[in-house]
């Protein structure tokens, strides 16, 4: 078995729900050893130590880690690259950012969206959008890779605990700065987390109707609230709700697509869920070719309908 | 400044490409191609840099055969200056289009590459942060916005939790995402122009550049396709079955 570095990501509070995926993915191909950088994480590497799995933690605690700028940090996986067989992010903007750029520091080529691991050097990942599945085998002696959380469940956060041993070799960034965040207020459950989500698309109209009507029935329903590049780029809500090849890959329980047509882009980031349903004035929409239950209509009546039908359920 | 954008020459996002029966790949036989549409983000935000007299001259680059030159000229009709193909008959991986476009921007001594984030096809999401990371310059990815001023690119990017601005010392490598901007379409007169501009072919040997493959293709194959559902009458008949049938409500 080869020694797989894992990078836990975490937002200073507490870790991403896809490190713990990642770490599941690492367990296929061998020891696990979990990075955690930031600035004052002693609790973040605490909690990485307890992740099932997990058999030792490095941490990298300074400064210059404090925004996950992809910069000091691919520059700290290079630092630890030799020790591993494998090192792995969960590919989000975050990892995706930081992987192929330590990938090149060290004359790898990466391999990115890892949905299935067949060996410690072949693994399965989609191309065109999801079309296509294509099986890749690496001939570098260290392998860079980005996993889809939603391809492996997510490691249990308690565990047995694993040693923390401390980073101590001085990384510098002179070359980027962070300026600002702007993280819209968001109470609902995480896209990328929830059991259940409800997404809209142009059909909606406007940013009222979306919040009129699509929010009470997320609510009701405990839901993440989603969209259509449409409807972001029509600026209905912000932009981490896009969902698709380019926004996030969701695989809920049960996935509510409301005046969405069914773009493959779009299809691409949710056809994995486990019971799709669908809402469309146009019986013909590609939606309803994925859609387990497809209700053909106009949603400005049949939403106020279910609002009203889930209150009932309650 | 002088501004590198690379692109490349995909299936057309419209077209829902095929499984070829043997898994060795994609049925791109007499399929459309165009532009990678982040590339062409990626052209359109070098030629407002350009218009706002930031960039001095736009150089695109495409990799691989030779019909790669329409989507270069399609980019100079949008507005670059030259083009460049760096002729390869077979498709060279992400780490090896970094390298090649590392002793481009050598050779040109480029201080800003404007790249798309992604290309469709692949779907890599690699080759700008490769190019960053080896070249040693500072990158801005998923950009959603972009301001250049003497020494600093100040870029705000599409992250998990919204919207993030990072300041990268110059030069730096952009990569594009959707809401940069909306890529204009070519007026046929600058298309008649773009007849005349120069696209210069050159062999990635010329480039100092070693590229054999990392990766090989074991096979490819189409995803498990969804059984067909049903449609259900009424609001009634959809909350019952979520909650009896399909048990998720
Ligand atoms: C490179 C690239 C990447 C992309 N990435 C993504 C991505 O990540 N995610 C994504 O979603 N898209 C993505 N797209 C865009 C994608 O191709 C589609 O344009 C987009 O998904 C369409 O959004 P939509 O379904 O909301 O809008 P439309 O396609 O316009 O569909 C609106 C639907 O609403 C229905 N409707 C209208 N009014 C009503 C009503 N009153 N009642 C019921 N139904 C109604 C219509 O019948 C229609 O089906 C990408 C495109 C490109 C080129």
């Amino acid at each position: 078995m080869g020694q797989a570095l894992v990078f836990i990501e975490h937002d200073g509070t507490e870790i991403k729900t896809q490190a713990r995926n990642a770490i599941t993915a690492g367990s296929k191909l061998g020891d696990v050893v979990a990075v955690v950088a930031g600035y004052n994480v002693d609790h973040i590497a605490k909690a990485a130590s307890v992740i099932s799995g997990v058999k030792k933690v490095v941490v990298a605690d300074d400064e210059v880690f404090s925004f996950a700028l992809a910069e000091p940090l691919a520059d700290l996986l290079v630092h630890l690259a030799p020790s591993y067989s494998h090192i792995i992010a969960a590919s989000t903007a975050i990892g995706k950012s930081i992987i192929p750029r330590a990938a090149g520091l060290l004359d790898v080529q990466p391999i990115s969206e890892v949905i299935g691991i067949i060996d410690a050097n072949t693994f399965v990942r989609p191309i065109y959008a999801g079309n296509a599945n294509a099986t890749v085998r690496s001939s570098d002696t260290r392998k860079l890779m980005t996993v889809r959380a939603t391809s492996f469940d997510p490691a249990p956060p308690d565990g047995a605990t694993a040693p923390i041993e401390v980073f101590d070799v001085a990384i510098a960034n002179t070359k980027s700065r962070f300026v600002s965040a702007e993280v819209p207020k968001n109470e609902r459950p995480e896209l990328t987390a929830a059991r259940v989500i409800v997404s809209g698309g142009r059909g909606l109209q406007n940013g009222e109707n979306f919040r009129k009507l699509i929010y009470p029935i997320a609510d009701k329903l405990c839901a993440a609230v989603g969209a259509s590049r449409a409807a972001v780029d029509a600026g209905f809500v912000p932009n981490d709700y896009q969902v698709g090849q380019t926004g996030k890959i969701v695989a809920p329980d049960l996935y509510v697509a409301i005046g969405i047509s069914g773009a493959i882009q779009h299809l691409a980031g949710m056809k994995d869920s486990k019971i799709i349903v669908a809402i469309n004035k146009d019986e013909d929409a590609p939606i309803f070719q994925v859609a387990d239950y497809g209700m053909v209509g106009d949603l400005f009546s049949i939403l106020p309908e279910l609002d009203r039908e889930l209150d009932c359920l309650a | 400044m002088k501004v590198l954008v690379p692109v490349k020459r995909v299936v057309d996002y419209n077209v829902k490409v095929r499984v070829k029966s043997d898994g060795s790949g994609i049925d791109t036989a007499g399929v459309k191609m165009s532009m990678n549409p982040f590339d062409e983000i990626a052209v359109e935000e070098a030629v407002r840099l350009k218009e706002q007299r930031v960039a001095s001259e736009i150089i695109v680059v495409s990799v691989g055969i030779n019909a790669c030159q329409d989507v270069l000229r399609t980019a100079l009709a949008m507005g670059a200056d030259r083009g460049v193909l760096i002729a390869a008959t077979e498709t060279l991986e992400p780490l090896a289009v970094a390298k090649l476009l590392k002793a481009l921007v050598a050779r040109e001594i480029v201080q800003l590459v404007m790249m798309g984030k992604q290309a469709i096809d692949d779907d890599m999401n690699a080759t700008g942060q490769m190019l960053a990371g080896i070249l040693g310059w500072p990158q801005g990815t998923f950009a959603s916005k972009v301001v250049i001023t003497a020494d600093t690119a100040t870029v705000t990017r599409e992250v998990d939790s919204g919207l993030e601005t990072v300041a990268l010392a110059l030069p730096a490598v952009i990569t594009t995402d959707l809401r940069l901007n909306e890529p204009r379409y070519a007026s046929l007169p600058n298309v008649m122009r773009a007849r005349k501009k120069p696209i210069e072919v050159i062999a990635p040997h010329e480039l100092g550049v070693e590229h054999s493959p990392r990766l090989t293709v074991v096979n490819v194959t189409e995803p498990a396709r969804r059984a067909a559902g049903i449609k259900v009458k009424s609001v009634q008949e959809l909350v019952e079955r979520l909650r009896k049938e399909a048990k998720v409500i």
